[in-house]
This record gives structure tokens, C-alpha cells and sequence, in this order.
């Protein structure tokens, strides 16, 4: 599969050329791998909803209002009810989005462009575009900063959230309709697969995930303010079909998802590194992952 | 054969779409093994009425026995359990996953304790059943998509027998395939009968109808225009049965 030689590639270049600037430092690459957990966290669930032939476009709204609503229940409530406040708002957003999908019949690629809109306003209107600092410092240490047996713990998340992914997606029956229902939906229905009920779930899970994603930009940088995952959708979205998931459902991979994040991860790095200036480093990413792209699923048609 | 229990028995069926009669009192018996072939020119109704067997859709009036018991299905996964499987025109597989996957679709084995997917067994079994049924595929963890039209139709065959234990209904099998394909795709639909399920089959090739069914069923426009006994009678009478010209 192509991310396996473009992941490769991308990492050997980098480790060259940039190899005076401390690229391949354990420092920098641990933070390449920080910096990319809530995307790849977010990338698992797009992988579940592409693969049953449906797409997400909110989640990166989801992802502000989730990391808002934990940052606010966390003034005046115990940890729990932040964590159970920030992933329930995802869910329910996902809910929402796969109601309208599942039962409602409306194409998700309209109803989430709708959601995506409508939530990124009511993100900005929660704390008046304030950012929303977060004090306690067990969440932060839990969903940022902190370490078990010296791994830091958004990368426990991302090992976790990757593990139960893949086991799910390819050794469940569950993933297997999800599967059979973006692949082939008529199919799938004959054979007894509950396939609104599939979308339903997808859509939920991309949510989850989307929550879980905002829980850990609040604990990493220990604050919430509604441009969190505001730059994500492109990037998760690249990460994910370079990855090897079809956009059209019936394949995907969860491993794949993971190497995509973590290459974009380096792309994103990597171009920092080079001093280019924003807008620069805007429009070379851009190109690249339309390469990646474009090369991903010309190698997927064979 | 005749004193042999009706598995399948239809009485008076009717089934309207709208303004639009596509059934009209039609009446048959199945017995199993036994293979019955339904012709008919196009819109005659003959795919509405299997739809109407395997609970896709349900007859506006009239009766439906299996086994000697009223039923009604309210849609096909009741007509599953009950024995009854489907071979759809279009197929209805996964073009994306593996064989074994399309042939346990909806129905995957899973092992304790943690109730994951059995992916080992369910390519046994499938490479098992493929075999039984001469169909020739590299392996049952080929990608349906990498399958040739009549490879695609025997997976479709195999998944059929494999769960139904009393009747098959096949829309067309043979209607996309090469000759070749096709006389083994037969070979497949003639093993089905040792199997003892009765097999109801709609077919435009008349050589085909004539080479493998026991009993012919004629529909025009909805209106069941006779059943005759294979052996007992031509392609000239059933030609001008189907299309009204004596
Ligand atoms: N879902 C439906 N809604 C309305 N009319 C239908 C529907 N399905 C079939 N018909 C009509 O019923 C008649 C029989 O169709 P069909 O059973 O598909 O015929 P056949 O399979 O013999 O070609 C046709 O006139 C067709 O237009
Ligand atoms: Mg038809």
C-alpha cells in the first residue's frame, strides 16, 4: 500500500535534509506524535464512517464545542462529568448527524456541511469566541501532559483508540456490516444487515471520536477555545484516504489512518522546520496531499 | 412424486402495485426437489412474484403455505429464517470484501469468548462449499471483485444453498454469463435438486428451462397462462403460451 513507501519517503527526506534542524531529535518527534493524536483519534472514526458510504464533515466542529463544554462543566464539576459532558455532546452531535442521515434519508455529505456550519457558530457563541482555561489538573495530566511507565499519555490514547479501532473494524460482525453496507448497501440489506441503523452508529462513532479529539487538545494545551479542529478537516481527511480507506466506502484501514495522520504529521513538522512562512507552508502541504492523494487512490483502483 | 407433501404451496395470489396489476390469481405447488421454471416476456410479473415468496413484498390478497402452515412474511430476513433464499438478479454481493465474507454476509461466525469474527472457519466452510459446488475460484479469500461473471454467479448459488433449507429462488442466473459459464452454473442449479430443496427458477432461455425443470410455469401479464409437465409437452407450446399466439 502506497502510505507505507510515502510515510518511508517523507521520513527519509526529512531525516536528510533536515537533519541539522533536529528533525530525527527524540524531542521532535515525540512531538510529532503529541501533535497528532487527536487528529488520528479523529481520523479512526472518519475511517468507520467513509467505509459504510458515508462521509463527516463536522467533525471538526464537534471537536471545539466538545473541548469547550469540558472546559466549562470542569469549572464547577468533578472530572467525570467533564469527560462524560465533553464525549456526550460528541455522541449526540454524531446522533444528530446520523438520525437526519439514517432515517431522515438526507445525504451526509449536505447534512453534515449543515452541522459543521451550524456548530462552528454555536462554538463561537458558548464563551463569546473567549478561550476557556482549564484548571484541573488531573483531566490535564490525564487527556495531556501526563505520562504512564514514561509513554506520554496522548500517546496511550492514540495507541488505544487505534487498537480498539482496528480490532473493531476487522474482527467484529459489527465491521463487517459497516463494511458490507458502504460496499454494497442493497446487499447488505437482503442479507438481514440493519443498515440504517449501520449509519446511525458510523456517524455516532465519528462523533465519539470527534469528542475524544476535543478532550485531548483541552488537555494538552490545558485550555478550549472554538478554532480547535477548525485546520483539521483537510488534513484528517487526507490522512485517512492516503491511508488507504475508499472514499466511496466498502474499504478502509485503521492502520493506515494512523501512518496518514502521522505523515501529515511529519509534512506539517517537517515544513515548520524548513522556516517556509505560513502561507507558503499552506500551499505546499496543499499540493503534496493532493499528490498523495491522487497517487492513494490510483494504486487503490488496481 | 404426486402424493409427496407440498412444501410450498401458492392459492390465488394477487398483488397490485398502485392501478398496476402485476399478479393476478396465480396458484402453484412446489415439491421438494423439484425444480420449476417461470417464464414469461418482460413485465409479466414473474420477478414481483418471487419478491412476494421471499417476503420483499407482500401479496395484496390470497395464501402462502410452507410446509403445510400459513405464513406471512413481513419481510425477507422472516422468509430467511424460514428457509428461504434468494439468488437477486444484480446478485447482492460485496464486491469489495473477500468470498467468505459474501457468503457469511449478515450471518458472520464468531468465536468465544470475546465474540470476534471467526474468519478461519468461515473460509473453510466456504472453500468447502464452493468445492461442493464446482465452483472453480482461487480461494475463498479472493475479492469478489477479482471473480469472473460466472464465478460471481456460482458464490451467489453456493450462499444461497448453503442456508436455505427448503426453497431457492433464482431471478435470471444465467443472464449476464458466456456459454460456458452458463452450462456450469446449470451443473450447480442441477446439484441443488439432489439437495432435496425445491427450486423455483425464472429463465428466458428455453433451452435452459427445458434442460433442467421438472414442471413449467407460463405468466403473461400477470395472469398465470398454464403450468405444464416438462416431459409432457414443447417450445412450441410454451412459446405461444408466453407470447398468446396460438
Ligand atoms: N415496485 C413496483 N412498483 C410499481 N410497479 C411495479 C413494481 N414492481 C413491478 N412493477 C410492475 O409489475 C409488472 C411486473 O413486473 P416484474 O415482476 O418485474 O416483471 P418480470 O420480472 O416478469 O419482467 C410490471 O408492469 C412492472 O412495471
Ligand atoms: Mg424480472
Amino acid at each position: 500500500m502506497v502510505v507505507y513507501i510515502g510515510f518511508i519517503a517523507i521520513f527519509l527526506f526529512f531525516a536528510v535534509t533536515l537533519y541539522d534542524d533536529g528533525f530525527l531529535t527524540q524531542r521532535n518527534l515525540t512531538n510529532i506524535l503529541l501533535q497528532t493524536a487527536p487528529a488520528t483519534i479523529m481520523a479512526i472514526g472518519l475511517v468507520f464512517a467513509l467505509s459504510a458510504g458515508e462521509i463527516d464533515l463536522s467533525f471538526g466542529s464537534i471537536v471545539a464545542v466538545s473541548a469547550l463544554t469540558v472546559a466549562v462543566v470542569l469549572q464547577d464539576y468533578p472530572l467525570i462529568v467533564g469527560v462524560a459532558a465533553g464525549l456526550g455532546v460528541g455522541v449526540a452531535i454524531g446522533a444528530l448527524n446520523g438520525v437526519l442521515v439514517a432515517y431522515l434519508k438526507l445525504p451526509s455529505f449536505l447534512v453534515t456541511l449543515a452541522t459543521m456550519g451550524l456548530f462552528a457558530g454555536i462554538a463561537r457563541s458558548m464563551t463569546d469566541l473567549r478561550s476557556v482555561p482549564v484548571m484541573n489538573e488531573t483531566f490535564t495530566g490525564i487527556f495531556g501532559s501526563g505520562k504512564l511507565f514514561s509513554l506520554p499519555s496522548l500517546v496511550i490514547w492514540t495507541a488505544i483508540g487505534v487498537g480498539v479501532g482496528h480490532l473493531v473494524y476487522r474482527q467484529t460482525r459489527f465491521g463487517a456490516h459497516v463494511l458490507a453496507t458502504g460496499d454494497n448497501p442493497r446487499a447488505a440489506l437482503v442479507t438481514g444487515i440493519k443498515v440504517a441503523r449501520i449509519r446511525l452508529y458510523v456517524l455516532m462513532i465519528s462523533g465519539f471520536t470527534a469528542g475524544m479529539a476535543g478532550l485531548l487538545y483541552a488537555g494538552r494545551l490545558q485550555a478550549a477555545k472554538y478554532t480547535l479542529g477548525e485546520s483539521d478537516l483537510m488534513t484528517v481527511i487526507a490522512a485517512v484516504i492516503v491511508g488507504g480507506t475508499a472514499l466511496n466506502g466498502g474499504k478502509g484501514s485503521i492502520i493506515g489512518a494512523l501512518l496518514g495522520s502521522l505523515l501529515m504529521g511529519m509534512l506539517n513538522n517537517g515544513l515548520i522546520l524548513m522556516n517556509l512562512r505560513v502561507s507558503d507552508q499552506m500551499i505546499v502541504r496543499g499540493l503534496i496531499i493532493l499528490l498523495a492523494v491522487a497517487v492513494s487512490l490510483r494504486d487503490s483502483k488496481r | 412424486m404426486s402424493e409427496q407433501k407440498n412444501l410450498l404451496s401458492l392459492r390465488n395470489i394477487h398483488k397490485a402495485f398502485g392501478g398496476v396489476i402485476a399478479i393476478q390469481d396465480f396458484s402453484l405447488d412446489l415439491k421438494a426437489g423439484e425444480i420449476v421454471a417461470l417464464v414469461g416476456d418482460n413485465g409479466a410479473g414473474k420477478s414481483t412474484l418471487i419478491k412476494i415468496i421471499s417476503g420483499v413484498y407482500t401479496p395484496t390478497s390470497g395464501d402462502i403455505e410452507l410446509d403445510g402452515e400459513a405464513i406471512s412474511f413481513r419481510d425477507a430476513s422472516t422468509a430467511r429464517a424460514k428457509g428461504i433464499e434468494v439468488v437477486y438478479q444484480d446478485l447482492a454481493l460485496a464486491d469489495q470484501q473477500p468470498v467468505f465474507m459474501n457468503m457469511f454476509l449478515g450471518r458472520e461466525l464468531t468465536k468465544p469468548p470475546f465474540g470476534l469474527l471467526d474468519k478461519q472457519r468461515m473460509r473453510e466452510e466456504s472453500q468447502q462449499l464452493v468445492d461442493e459446488l464446482d465452483v472453480r475460484i482461487p480461494s475463498a479469500a479472493s475479492t469478489i471483485s477479482e471473480l469472473s461473471g460466472g464465478q460471481r454467479q456460482g458464490i451467489a448459488i453456493a450462499r444461497a444453498t448453503h442456508w436455505a433449507s427448503k426453497l431457492v429462488l433464482l431471478d435470471e442466473p444465467t443472464a449476464a454469463l458466456g456459454v460456458a459459464e452458463t452450462a456450469r452454473v446449470e451443473d450447480q442449479i442441477a446439484k441443488l435438486k439432489e439437495k432435496n430443496l425445491a427450486i423455483l427458477i425464472i429463465s428466458h432461455s428455453l433451452d435452459q428451462v427445458f434442460k433442467l425443470s421438472d414442471r413449467i410455469c407460463v405468466l403473461r401479464r400477470g395472469k398465470q397462462i398454464g403450468v405444464r409437465e416438462t416431459k409432457n409437452t414443447d417450445k412450441n407450446e410454451i412459446v405461444s403460451m408466453i407470447t398468446g399466439v396460438a
